[in-house]
């Protein structure tokens, strides 16, 4: 039996190739941003330019902010459904108040129902223990009956999209989009918090093990109530900035940003169970995201058919990356 | 036993609030009689259906993000296919909607057992592909549907030996509701395959261990989930005459239709009759709502607020039931 135990056993490649996969998983996922970049410039030679990448960027930040709010929840376990309507609410009361308003007053005012939602999640989550999901599916529905209601009060007088906001979404300055001013120290923030700072080694700890951290003195309510809040806060920015992008204010705005951005956290390799994941590996899934549909747009492919492959390649990808990871 | 008595007692509670209801809606409106208590069920059908679909589903440990979606593939595909077509050929059509309904379900429980991705990613990236389907079938709300389907949910069932008054008060929906749902779940809740269902979700490894097919039966409850959804998209089509390819509000509904019945998120526990007594609860709270003449967004507030509501409270009492220091 030790004989067994002590021989090594010969290994062969794929074997190897799969425990470095494993050891890294971001490589796997670039290697798949990489391939499908190379199908594009293969399917339109030549439309992989600085215009491009400007463009997907800009399309990309948004969605790898919202995607950032999942991160951070789904490592506690939890989801953040509602971050589609608090990012349309800000981005609408942002739009409508702009008008008579100073900005700073119309900013705070945009920031209010992100606020309130987040700290309703939280109460709702981390206090009465109700599922995540269900809570923020439920705030999000009230958010859009006060958003429909809101919009009667203001149709009168109109709504603009402020000029920063306008040049922080479209802008590009030499090659780089404006929005990038935004998205890197958020993402940095992200990124140090989850790794460096307590809270977000409070994360890890209730994600995977939620009795030990508790017993070991986390505050599990406390930690999950500021979590939603600053996801909410992190959702109500984006919706800011996307205003600035689509320039169009309307009710569902980043409605067709919450299940995307799920599939990017996903396939950034985050547990949806908790305890398990980060950040880097996000937003290159929201970059494969942008990818993908720009590549989907460019086969013009009917919004069915696209919908249709955009849920098959999170369920392959996912199960792939599921693959990978078994095997450490 | 006590366990017995909390889940009953959770049902009749539910029920004494649903005649609470009627009560107060008598008194808000003292007009309210059989006719609307008719309409009251054709509105419930639908919802009923999607919360039968996602009940099943719960009780087996999972949940199924694609319940909607599949509403509205099933319902543009009805409605399509009954297009210009004779009365006789939705005979064929209902069989065939139904069929697609199963085999769509066992589609979500074989990617979930084959794959082992979490439950929750599988059916959201088969809520993708649903969607695309039914934009793929029918890109508009449009389609017919037979006049004998259409009919079979309006008006009373005669029963002989009733006097006209009391007829008056079964109207067909509620019938049609209870029969389909009679036919499925009372031989499923009384053969080996419910008992199943109810053992997985309530300790999947143990029931693996007593040698309950896990696999085997997780695909079963999330055909026969198809089958409800398919079920409540043929309803929608006959109750509006037409498919539309955007799916309705029916996943929170369903969702919460089931906690507010007493079903366990965690699998294992409750019934259907509860989810389905729920259900006509919250349409009837909407009834009620639009009786008082109240703008129907601000309706849509007040659902939510207490769609949560009743979740927190719901999550509250079973945290408070749970012997100190258990997880959840």
């Amino acid at each position: 039996m030790t004989d067994i135990a002590t021989m090594p056993r010969p290994v062969s490649f794929g074997r190897r190739l799969k425990r470095f996969m494993a050891d890294r998983p971001l490589i796997p996922l670039i290697i798949l941003l990489i391939v499908l970049v190379v199908i594009l410039q293969i399917l339109r030679p030549g439309i992989v330019n600085e215009r491009w990448l400007a463009n997907t960027a800009k399309f990309a930040i948004p969605l790898a902010i919202l995607a950032g709010c999942q991160t951070m929840t789904m490592l506690t376990g939890g989801i953040d459904l509602s971050v589609g309507t608090v990012a349309t609410m800000s981005a609408f009361i942002m739009a409508t108040q702009i008008v008579n308003q100073d900005p700073t007053v119309a900013f705070l005012l945009a920031m209010l129902p992100a606020v309130l939602i987040g700290l309703v999640n939280g109460i709702g989550v981390g206090v009465f223990r109700v599922h995540p999901l269900i809570m923020t599916l439920g705030t999000s529905l009230i958010g859009t009956g006060f958003l429909q209601v809101y919009q009667r009060t203001v149709i009168a007088s109109g709504a603009k999209i402020p000029d920063f906001l306008n040049w922080l979404g479209t802008g590009v300055t030499y090659g780089f989009p404006n929005a990038l001013l935004l998205f890197v120290p958020v993402a940095v923030l992200i990124v140090l918090m989850l790794n460096r700072t307590g809270f977000g080694r409070l994360l890890y700890a209730v994600g995977d093990n939620e009795r030990a951290a508790r017993l070991s003195g986390v505050r599990y309510w406390q930690v999950i109530t500021a979590l939603y809040i600053l996801s909410s806060l992190l959702a109500g920015i984006t919706g800011l900035l996307y205003i600035g992008l689509i320039k169009a204010p309307s009710l569902s705005l980043a409605e067709p940003l919450v299940l995307p951005s799920v599939a990017a956290a996903v396939i950034g390799g985050t547990s949806i169970f908790g305890g398990r994941g980060g950040y880097t590996g996000t937003i290159i899934g929201a970059l494969i995201l942008t990818v993908l549909t720009t590549l989907l747009t460019i086969l013009q492919m009917p919004e069915g058919g696209r919908r249709i492959l955009f849920g098959f390649i999170v369920l392959f990808v996912t199960a792939a990356y599921l693959r990978i990871i078994e095997d450490r | 036993m006590s366990r017995f008595i909390r889940n009953q007692g959770w049902v009749a509670g539910l029920f004494a609030l649903l005649i609470f209801l009627f009560v107060i809606t008598k008194l808000i409106q003292p007009g309210y009689g059989s006719g609307d208590f008719g309409s009251l069920a054709r509105a419930v059908l639908p919802y009923a259906f999607a919360v039968a679909a996602q009940t099943v589903v719960v009780i087996a440990g999972g949940i199924d993000l694609s319940v909607a979606a599949m509403m509205a593939l099933t319902s543009v595909t009805a409605a399509s296919m009954m297009n210009g077509a004779t009365e006789e050929y939705a005979l064929f059509v209902v069989p065939f909607v139904l069929a697609m309904g199963l085999v769509l379900g066992a589609l979500n429980g074989v990617l979930i057992v084959v794959t082992r991705v979490p439950d929750i990613v599988v059916t959201l990236a088969m809520l993708f592909v649903l969607q695309g389907a039914a934009l793929l079938v029918l890109g508009a709300p449009g389609g017919a549907a037979a006049e004998w389907l259409k009919a079979s949910v309006i008006g009373t069932v005669p029963v002989p030996g009733l006097p006209d008054w009391a007829d008056a008060w079964v109207p067909k929906a509620l019938v049609l509701l209870v029969v389909c749902l009679c036919v499925v779940w009372i031989p499923l809740r009384r053969s080996r395959l419910g008992l199943s269902i109810y053992a997985i979700g309530s300790n999947e490894l143990a029931a693996f261990r007593s040698g309950v097919p896990v696999a085997r039966t997780r695909i079963i409850a999330y055909a026969l989930s198809g089958l409800f959804a398919a079920l409540g998209g043929l309803s929608l089509t006959i109750s509006t005459g037409i498919g539309a390819p955007i799916p309705g509000p029916y996943l929170l509904a369903s969702v919460a239709a089931v906690v507010l019945g007493g079903v366990a998120l965690g699998g294992g526990k409750g019934g259907l009759l509860g989810p389905i007594i729920a259900v006509f609860v919250l349409r009837l709270v909407r009834t009620d709502l639009t009786l008082q003449a109240i703008d129907p967004n601000v309706t849509a507030i007040i659902e939510g607020a207490i769609m949560v509501a009743v979740v927190m409270f719901g999550a509250f009492i079973t945290m408070r039931s749970r012997p100190a220091g258990a997880t959840p």
